[in-house]
C-alpha cells in the first residue's frame, strides 16, 4: 500500500467526502434523532430528560389517523403515478432515439420553474371560478362550478402533477434496458404477449417500479406545501405535522420523531429495491 | 428422395426499401443439418427470424411439413431458436429458464421436473441448476440455451449465430457438442454463421447467401471444391484465381492458356468457345512448388512464408505480379522442408484439381470488397 503522504490529492478527496457526510448527513441526523427522544421545552426547545414519549404521542389515535390519512393519499399518488408512468415509460422507450430525447427534455423543463409556483398555477386552473370550472360553465357541460379545490383529489392531483417524472425516469431506465430478444425467446417458447408480461417484462422491471415508488411515495408524505394550497384544513400530509410541530407548536421531540418514522419507512423500501435487483442479478440491473 | 421438413417459396422481404430477401426459395429436410451461411448483411439472419416468426415476410410463404405457417405467431410454431446473445432470461434459474417453454404448456410439474433435468443432463449442467445466468461462464450460458430451447423437443432447432461470442478453443468443443446432439435428438438444425470454417466441419448442406440471393446450396465439399459462382468460391475458403483462355475445344476436354502454360483441362459443365476468357480457380492446397529449374510451371518468388504446424503456407509473387497462396504439408521424408524469402521457385497444379469458372459481368475490382465478414 502507498503510505497517505505519497498521495495527498487522494486524502485530500477522501478527508473532503467523509467530512461532508459526516458534517451535513450524520451529523443533522443525529441531531434529529437527539431532539426525538428529548423532552418538549418552551424556553429552549428541548430540553433532558431523555423519554420515548414523542414516539408514543405519534399512536395518539389523533395522530395516527393523520398519518394514515396522509399514507392513503401518498399511496394513491404513487398508484395513479404507476399508472400512467408504467405504459408511458414503455412507450418512450419503443421510439426512436431523437424523439426519446425530446420526449424525456419536455418531461425535465416543468422542473425549471419552482415547485410552489406550479402548485399555485394548478391552484388557478382547479378554483371554483377557475380555468376548468368557465370553460365547462362557457360549454354548457355543467351549470354550476364543481368543487375541486381543498378536496383530497385536489391534493392528490398536486402530487401526481408534481412527481410524475419521478416515477418515469426510473421506469424508462429500466425499459431502456430491456433485452428485446428476452421478449422474443418468451414468445420462441410458448408464451403469448400476456404471459410474456407477466413472467417476463414485470419482473424485469420491477427495480424500475420500486424506484420510483420510493422516489414519489415519500416525497408525497411529505411536501407540505401541496396540501397548504390545494387541500384545505383535513387533508394534511406527514410533512404538514412535521412543520406544524416545529415551526407552530414549538414541539420539537415529536416533529423529530415523525420525521424519523418517514426516514426508517424510506429505509425499508430502499432494502426492498436493492433485494429485488439482487434478484435478477447484474445482467437485468446493469 | 429425402422427405421435406420446412419448405421457404419465393419469401420476399424488404427493410425500408432495401430488399434483404429476394423470392427466395428452399427446402430444408427432416432431419439435416443446414448451414445458411454468408457476409453479414446477406439476409441469413433475417431468414431465420422469419422462420422463427419474429419478422413477417413481405411476400411468399412457409409451410412445415406441408401445413401453412406463414401467419403463425412464434409462440405456436413448432420450432425453437437458440438466439445469438442467448437471451437467457437473467431473473430466472438455470431450471426456470429451461422449464418455462414447458410451463407455457401447462404441462404437469412432475414430467417438467424429469424433461428438465434430462436436457440438462443432455448438456452436462445438471448441477447448476440453481444458479443463475449470470454466474455462469459464458459456454455454459450457451448450454442451457440450447437446452432451454430443444426441451420442447422442436421439429426444428434455429441457431442464429450461437457459437460466434465463444473464445475460439470453446467454440470448437461447442461444434463438436452440437454436431452430438443434433444426432442424438435427430432434430433439423438450422445454423447461422459467417464463419465458413464452421460452416463446412458442420453442415450437412450449407446454403451459400448474399444479398439475399442464395448463390449456392450443396454439400460442404460441392460448395468447397466447385463452387458455383466466384462470390462462393471467394467467400468459402482461401482462393487463387488465375486468368485463362480457351485455345480449343475437344471431346470432353478443353486446352486452356493460364501464364503462357497450354493446359489441357476437363470441359466445364458451362458452354465454352474458343478464345473465351474463364477463371482457373485454385485451393492454396493444390498448388504445387517446384523447383525453378523444372520445365513446367510459372516463375515466381517466394515473399512470404508462414509455419502453421501442419502445412506450411507461403505466398508467390509470379514474374508477372499476380499473387499465389499456397499450403504444402509437411512430408516425413523431409522435415526440414522450408523456403527462404526471395528464393526463386515455379509454380503448377495437379491436372484435374482446378475448378473452372466463367467470367462474370459485375466482378469487383478487388477481392477485399467481399471480405468484410
Amino acid at each position: 500500500m502507498p503510505s497517505i503522504t505519497r498521495q495527498p490529492f487522494r486524502t485530500a478527496v477522501l478527508v473532503l467526502v467523509w467530512g461532508w457526510l459526516l458534517f451535513l448527513v450524520l451529523a443533522p441526523n443525529l441531531l434529529v434523532v437527539g431532539a426525538s427522544v428529548m423532552t418538549r421545552d418552551p424556553g429552549t426547545f428541548i430540553s433532558l430528560p431523555l423519554n420515548l414519549d414523542a414516539y408514543r404521542q405519534l399512536f395518539d389515535p389523533l395522530y395516527l389517523e393523520v398519518f394514515l390519512h396522509s399514507l392513503y393519499m401518498a399511496a394513491m399518488t404513487t398508484l395513479v403515478c404507476l399508472l400512467i408512468g408504467y405504459p408511458f415509460a414503455w412507450a418512450l422507450s419503443k421510439l426512436g432515439k431523437q424523439r426519446q430525447l425530446l420526449l424525456i427534455f419536455l418531461l425535465i423543463v416543468p422542473f425549471w420553474t419552482n415547485s410552489l409556483v406550479r402548485t399555485y398555477a394548478l391552484k388557478m386552473l382547479l378554483a371554483t371560478n377557475g380555468l376548468i370550472n368557465s370553460a365547462l360553465m362557457g360549454l354548457g357541460w355543467i351549470d354550476e362550478p364543481l368543487q375541486m379545490l381543498y378536496t383530497e383529489g385536489a391534493v392528490i392531483i398536486g402530487l401526481v402533477y408534481l412527481l410524475l417524472p419521478f416515477m418515469i425516469l426510473p421506469l424508462y431506465s429500466v425499459f431502456d434496458d430491456l433485452r428485446q430478444e428476452l421478449l422474443l425467446a418468451s414468445h420462441d417458447l410458448g408464451a403469448g404477449r400476456f404471459a410474456t408480461f407477466i413472467h417476463v417484462i414485470v419482473p424485469l422491471t420491477l427495480p424500475g417500479v420500486l424506484a420510483g415508488v420510493m422516489l414519489v411515495l415519500l416525497p408525497a408524505m411529505g411536501l407540505f406545501f401541496v396540501p397548504d394550497i390545494l387541500g384545505g384544513s383535513r387533508n394534511l400530509l406527514v410533512g404538514n405535522v412535521i412543520k406544524n410541530q416545529f415551526l407552530d407548536a414549538r414541539d420539537w421531540p415529536f416533529g423529530a420523531a415523525a420525521s424519523i418514522v418517514l426516514t426508517v419507512t424510506m429505509a425499508i423500501l430502499m432494502l426492498a429495491h436493492r433485494l429485488s435487483k439482487q434478484r435478477i442479478g447484474e445482467e437485468g440491473a446493469g | 428422395m429425402k422427405k421435406t421438413l420446412l419448405s421457404l417459396s419465393n419469401l420476399t422481404k424488404q427493410f425500408d426499401g432495401k430488399t434483404v430477401l429476394d423470392s427466395l426459395n428452399l427446402d430444408i429436410y427432416d432431419g439435416e443439418f443446414i448451414t445458411l451461411l454468408g457476409p453479414s448483411g446477406c439476409g441469413k439472419t433475417t431468414l431465420l427470424r422469419l422462420m422463427a416468426g419474429f419478422e413477417h415476410a413481405d411476400a411468399g410463404t412457409i409451410t412445415l411439413s406441408g401445413e401453412d405457417l406463414t401467419g403463425t405467431p412464434p409462440e405456436h410454431r413448432p420450432l425453437n431458436t437458440v438466439f445469438q446473445h442467448y437471451a437467457l432470461f437473467p431473473h430466472m434459474s438455470v431450471f426456470d429458464n429451461v422449464a418455462y417453454g414447458l410451463k407455457m404448456e401447462k404441462r404437469p410439474k412432475e414430467e417438467i421436473r424429469e424433461r428438465v433435468e434430462e436436457a440438462l443432463a443432455m448438456v452436462q449442467l445438471q448441477d447448476y441448476m440453481r444458479r443463475k445466468p449470470h454466474q455462469l461462464s459464458g459456454g455454459q450460458q450457451q448450454r442451457v440455451a440450447i437446452a432451454r430451447a430443444v426441451v420442447k423437443r422442436p421439429r426444428l432447432l434455429l441457431l442464429d449465430e450461437p457459437l460466434s461470442a465463444l473464445d475460439y478453443k470453446l467454440r470448437r468443443t461447442m461444434q463438436v457438442e452440437l454436431k452430438r446432439l443434433q444426432r442424438e435428438l435427430g432434430i433439423t438444425f438450422v445454423f447461422v454463421t459467417h464463419d465458413q470454417e464452421e460452416a463446412l466441419s458442420m453442415s450437412d448442406r450449407v446454403v451459400v447467401l448474399k444479398d439475399g440471393v442464395v448463390q449456392q446450396l450443396g454439400t460442404p465439399r460441392e460448395v468447397y471444391e466447385r463452387p458455383a459462382n466466384l462470390f462462393t468460391a471467394r467467400f468459402v475458403g482461401e482462393t487463387n484465381f488465375f486468368p485463362g483462355e480457351v485455345e480449343s475445344i475437344h471431346d470432353g476436354a478443353i486446352t486452356v492458356d493460364v501464364f503462357g502454360l497450354k493446359r489441357t483441362l476437363r470441359r466445364p459443365d458451362f458452354p465454352v468457345r474458343e478464345g473465351q476468357p474463364l477463371h482457373v480457380l485454385l485451393r492454396p492446397e493444390d498448388i504445387r512448388v517446384l523447383d525453378p529449374a523444372d520445365e513446367q510451371g510459372v516463375a515466381g518468388k517466394i515473399v512470404e512464408r508462414n509455419y502453421k504446424g501442419s502445412t506450411l503456407d507461403s505466398v508467390i509473387h509470379l514474374d508477372d505480379g499476380t499473387e499465389v497462396l499456397a499450403s504444402e504439408f509437411f512430408d516425413e521424408d523431409d522435415p526440414a522442408f522450408d523456403y527462404r524469402l526471395g528464393e526463386p521457385v515455379k509454380v503448377s497444379w495437379v491436372d484435374g484439381w482446378e475448378w473452372l469458372l466463367p467470367e462474370e459481368a459485375d466482378e469487383p475490382v478487388h477481392e477485399d470488397a467481399l471480405t468484410d465478414a
